[in-house]
């Protein structure tokens, strides 16, 4: 049996990054159109499904929101520790978009 | 900051801006934009002239913000948390080493207009910096400031991105972007995804003195390299400017080691929390804090990281201490070394030592350690009221 279908394999860009140094954006922009909808209307990107992979409250999402334009969802967490501040180990919070990436597809597309 | 980097790109730049008559704005110079990094670049631009032996109007403006105003403004109740999550306290502000306020397009517009070429400019908003040409020239604010905001990382709208640069052209209802190299693309799927780039809301984003309105934004491929967007709005709101404030935490020591033997790896956690405990009970009655940071399983994402088991056939550990001074933070930091390298622990099959220590000796000063104690909004009585602008003919 085939591998899960994960976000991976629907995605084109998949990335995090500082939005000031209090908060952590990701990206993820789907390959084309019918890619996009698929993941928008199976639900496989929310705020909860978020908390889950990274193992956060919910309430540390602070935002979620999907861009057709860019064909693209965008999830916005707290920082666990602010950007350069003591203890911290990402400074531009480039390398913490990895649980996305293996975010299953709940209804796979063929 | 490279100083050697800054002086040879600020060469070819200055060089080009001359031979061609464009003025070159630098915005948050040097790294954060405070007086030294000011400073420090005019000081570098005033180099490079006399060795190329080039003349221009320099104009430098400086975003260091005193303390006593800060004090006013929140006795006025005049400052809002932003996204720090704490409240701004008068004891904070005095704990304030280094504090500056993001311009935005106003300070810089205005000594363009007097006539400056090169703009060495404080502590900036990425993208008014970039917009603030255009709109003294009297382009659109929203739609210089959204151009302003695709530029501001160059080629990194372009695909395949890269480090060089990207033209941007404004025009009465709509701008143009292409990449100054001719290997790259402007895309709908590059630009597009470039306006979410670094930023929460991909729809409204404030700004200095506004808010910028990005949801009716229209993207249209008008050439294989060109893309077109129309659409944003720019509103103006009361005027506040964000301050970022920095104060010493304290001295740091660290200490970078490789672990290879795996009869540490499943002890790894109780042991490297005994070493703490340890350090604690030895260092009474000076406080300290350190980081233990594992690499092969959570030195990425810590608390973030969902897998929880070491996988890997070595780990890197970086100890990581902070302490009230320099010496007293490399005499803990060696001293948690020292101890797990020679730790003994159940299971050890090698006596010899636990740690591959990378360097000798094994700690490596890092410094003073600063963290936000200031990352707020004030009100301000006008745009340039923050930035006190200096000339010279060079």
């Amino acid at each position: 049996m085939a591998a899960p279908q994960t976000l991976q394999d629907l995605a084109s860009i998949i990335r995090s990054k500082n939005a000031g140094p209090y908060r952590l954006t990701m990206d993820i922009l789907l390959r084309d159109e019918d890619r996009f909808r698929h993941v928008v209307q199976t639900g496989t990107v929310t705020r909860e499904s978020v908390a889950r992979a990274y193992g956060v409250p919910l309430d540390h999402v602070t935002s979620l929101f999907v861009v057709p334009a860019g064909r693209a969802i965008k999830v916005t967490l707290l920082r666990p520790v602010a950007q350069g501040d003591y203890g911290e180990s990402d400074m531009y919070g480039c390398q913490q978009h990895v649980p996305l990436m293996t975010l299953r597809i709940e209804r796979e597309m063929l | 900051m490279s100083r050697f980097s800054i002086k040879r790109e600020l060469t070819d730049l200055l060089i080009a801006a001359r031979a061609a008559g464009i003025p070159l704005v630098v915005g948050s110079a040097g790294g954060a934009g405070s007086r030294t990094h000011v400073d420090w670049t005019v000081g570098i631009v005033r180099e490079i002239a006399r060795e190329q032996r080039l003349h221009f109007r320099l104009a430098w403006i400086y975003s260091d913000v005193p303390l006593a105003r800060v004090h006013a403004a929140l006795a006025r109740d005049e400052i809002r948390d932003f996204e720090a999550g704490f409240a701004l306290s008068a004891e904070r502000i005095d704990d304030t080493a280094t504090l500056v306020a993001q311009m935005g397009h106003e300070p810089i517009a205005a000594v363009l207009d007097a006539g400056a070429d090169v703009v060495i400019a404080g502590r900036s908003c990425d993208n008014m910096a970039i917009s603030a040409f255009a709109i003294a020239r009297g382009a659109d604010p929203g739609l210089a400031a959204h151009m302003g905001k695709i530029l501001e990382c160059g080629a990194f709208s372009a695909e395949p991105f890269g480090m060089d640069v990207m033209v941007g052209i404004v025009n009465s209802d709509h701008f143009l972007l292409e990449p100054g190299s001719p290997q790259r693309r402007a895309s709908l799927t590059s630009v597009a995804a470039h306006t979410l780039y670094e930023r929460e809301n991909p729809f409204f984003q404030a700004g200095p003195g506004h808010e910028l309105d990005l949801s009716q934004c229209t993207f249209e491929q008008v050439s294989d390299r060109r893309v077109k967007v129309a659409g944003a709005r720019f509103k103006e709101t009361d005027y506040w400017v964000k301050l970022d404030g920095a104060r010493c935490a304290g001295y740091r020591s660290v200490s970078i080691a490789g672990i290879r033997c795996p009869t540490m790896f499943a002890r790894i956690d109780q042991i490297l929390n005994d070493v703490r405990a340890e350090a604690e009970q030895y260092f009474v009655p000076h406080p300290f804090e350190v980081s233990l940071h594992v690499y092969g399983r959570d030195g990425v994402m810590g608390r973030l990281e969902p897998k929880r088991q070491v996988s890997a056939h070595e780990l890197g550990l970086v100890i990581d201490v902070m302490a009230a001074d320099q010496e007293l933070a490399h005499g803990i930091c060696h001293h948690i070394s020292g101890t797990l390298l020679h730790l003994s622990y159940p299971g050890q099959v090698n006596t010899s030592g636990n740690l591959a220590f990378l360097h000798s000796p094994s700690e490596l000063d890092a410094g003073r350690a600063h963290r936000f104690s200031i990352y707020h909004l004030m009100k301000v009585a006008s745009p340039l009221e923050l930035f006190p602008i200096e000339t010279e003919a060079l």
